[in-house]
């Protein structure tokens, strides 16, 4: 079972008490952030009249863990996608590649890491909800299987057509996620990447990595293949008379003789 | 002093290059430590929306392409048995063994913890292009450092060492071609991950074959600049017998490249970017324009391509246009997404121009003192006879 978190924007009231609490259990320095850093991660934003979360998707397939070329990140069985900053040697690709802008770096310090929402997975490991939903006053943000959390998203839509947009942000963006989202606006309109495709990203790049082997096998053969034609036809060429005047044929010629 | 019949090939001559880059020395060496001391937020202009600068789209990205001439040519001397271009494989090689060195030092500067970069070695994630990009560049200059290894050991008498490489020759420079083409067109597939962030004009699900088939042009390019550069470095004579096919080989890829490039723009009916004029649009023309057009353009005509002025010409901006692409696949090509206009900080265009020039003061060294160009013309007219 994969857990994750719902957050609906019609309820928030814009406390803060999540990123209060994210700080709190994940020892981050410092204040809240308007914005998420390596530092801060995940805040509470005003657009308008709504207020919206931002933290870290956790894909289902995530696309950070499939560019990390140290497997430094990967998504655990229980949802979470966890970073490693023992193994990460900083080369930023994550936050380069991630279609939700999550990952962030620690631009201040000479040896530096990578921070983003882990979803509290030592919480979350020992069957507790993350420190944010469980700080929620309004219930918001809400903890629980991703497929209960679905099937709540999409009642809520149905007992309040008029209160909500027709989409439960995540079901599929980037290939579905952990974490989803309601809102009553459309939800470019809340900062949040919309027109993502309905794919992992990583299927795009696995498509070119799985055919490598292949790839070499045929382009190795080929290009010895070349190199044994031009090669024998060195030695042949090697082997016979220089070219002479037409009409003189070879075995003619007293001083090479016949074939060799 | 231009009736001077011997030019003294291996005299040190400082110019305005040596000085230009001398000045720059003090700059690096400063910038070094407080990057090294202070982070990479104190130095470049890096920052959570835009983590990859000039550093990973110049000195990566242009870097390992402006190498290719070093595949291309032992492909066509070893494997293709074109012999005539022998001469110019031992400079080619050194580029390239040259360019890996600058791709990896630059590494050790953007790397968040430069320390690790062995992890690659160890913690494997096979589906990650850039773990691809670690071995490719790895193992690569290990091949370059082997196919470069006889001009050193022949230097210093060591024979023995040099049979072996001879016996290997062949599938040193299979793998060596195999690896480029890996590692060229894993360039691009780096940016295959982003379809929802880089530009239409620049995304293209072909982006490997983009980068791998631009790369061939542009290191012939080089291999052309280069021989000039030795010319007038060196008194040299410019082999035309050999540049002119090379241009023509040139002319071909970036040929293809281009149609190519058009046909992925119009399947992403992306034309109106450039109709609209808009950045994205005009940096691309600049690029197209610059970098493929024009070259093809003026190389296509044999009067302008047996011309040293010309074919020098044309492959500077060959190469130039190529630079700009990589340029426009990693910066300008993502800043739309991003949000934000990226400009290199001052500290980071010091550390460019100071690997450039070291890396060319290393080229200068290894031409002196090794015997890079085998069939050594002192004499600036009247190549030796026979060989």
């Amino acid at each position: 079972m994969t857990v994750g978190l719902l957050f609906d924007a019609t309820r928030c009231i814009g406390c803060g008490a999540c990123a209060s609490a994210c700080k709190e259990q994940n020892k981050l320095p410092g204040p809240v952030e308007d914005e998420t850093s390596a530092y801060t991660w995940t805040t509470v934003q005003p657009k308008g009249d709504t207020f919206v979360r931002h933290l870290c998707m956790h894909c289902l397939v995530p696309t950070c863990a499939s560019v990390c070329p140290v497997a430094a990140l990967h998504k655990t069985p229980e949802g979470p996608v966890v970073y490693d900053s023992e193994k990460c040697m900083g080369c930023r690709y994550c936050m380069m590649a991630c279609p939700f802008d999550v990952p962030k770096y620690q631009w201040d310090r000479a040896v530096p890491i990578i921070g983003k929402c882990i979803m509290c997975t030592s919480r979350v490991k020992q069957g507790q909800p993350t420190a944010c939903a469980e700080a929620c006053p309004a219930g918001a943000t809400t903890f629980g299987s991703r497929a209960d959390l679905i099937r709540e998203a999409k009642d809520r839509i149905r007992q309040n057509p008029a209160g909500y947009v027709d989409h439960i942000y995540g079901l599929t963006e980037a290939g579905g996620t952990s974490v989803m989202m309601l809102a009553n606006q459309p939800f470019e309109k809340l900062g949040l990447k919309a027109a993502l495709p309905g794919e992992p990203p990583a299927m795009r790049t696995w498509q070119v990595l799985s055919n490598i082997p292949d790839f070499v096998a045929v382009w190795g053969v080929f290009l010895y293949g070349v190199h044994w034609i031009t090669a024998r036809r060195e030695a042949v060429s090697a082997h016979q008379p220089p070219p002479r005047s037409p009409g003189t044929a070879s075995t003619d010629d007293p001083h090479t003789g016949r074939r060799s | 002093m231009t009736t001077s019949a011997v030019l003294p090939a291996k005299k040190f001559r400082p110019g305005f290059w040596t000085f230009f880059f001398g000045l720059v020395t003090i700059p690096f060496c400063i910038v070094t430590v407080l990057r090294f001391y202070k982070g990479l937020g104190a130095v470049t202009h890096l920052s959570d929306k835009f983590p990859w600068g000039l550093w990973i789209g110049f000195d990566l990205l242009c870097g390992v392409g402006l190498a290719a001439g070093a595949f291309t040519l032992t492909a066509a001397v070893h494997l293709f048995n074109l012999k005539k271009f022998e001469p110019i494989v031992r400079p080619t090689i050194l580029t390239g063994f040259l360019g890996y060195i600058f791709v990896i030092t630059a590494l050790m500067f953007d790397l968040g913890q430069p320390w690790r970069i062995w992890h690659a070695i160890v913690y494997w994630n096979p589906h990650s292009v850039m773990f691809e990009v670690a071995w490719c560049v790895m193992l690569y200059t290990t091949v370059l450092a082997v196919e470069f290894a006889p001009v050193v050991l022949e230097r210093f008498g060591f024979h023995a060492p040099m049979r072996i490489i001879h016996g290997i020759i062949t599938p040193l420079v299979i793998a060596g071609v195999l690896l480029s083409t890996l590692h060229q067109s894993s360039l691009g597939s780096l940016y295959l991950i982003v379809p929802s962030k880089l530009h239409p004009l620049w995304y293209s699900q072909l982006l490997p074959l983009f980068f791998f088939i631009s790369a061939i042009g542009a290191g012939i390019g080089m291999v052309i600049l280069e021989s000039y550069m030795s010319k007038r470095a060196f008194g040299r004579h410019l082999e035309m017998d050999l540049l002119e096919p090379l241009a023509r080989a040139m002319v071909v890829a970036l040929g293809i490249y281009g149609m190519m490039r058009l046909q992925a723009i119009a399947r992403n009916g992306a034309f109106s970017a450039i109709t609209d004029f808009t950045y994205e649009g005009r940096m691309f023309l600049v690029e197209f324009v610059l970098g493929v057009l024009l070259p093809v353009a003026l190389l296509s005509f044999r009067r302008l391509r047996t011309d040293p002025t010309w074919l020098v010409a044309g492959s500077f901006l060959a190469v130039l246009g190529f630079v700009v692409n990589r340029l426009n696949v990693s910066i300008t090509g993502m800043e739309g997404a991003a949000g934000v206009r990226y400009v290199p900080s001052f500290p980071e265009i010091i550390i460019s121009v100071g690997l450039v020039g070291i890396g060319m003061a290393a080229f200068a060294l290894a031409v002196r003192y090794l015997n890079i160009f085998p069939e050594q013309a002192v004499h600036a007219e009247g190549r030796p006879e026979g060989g």
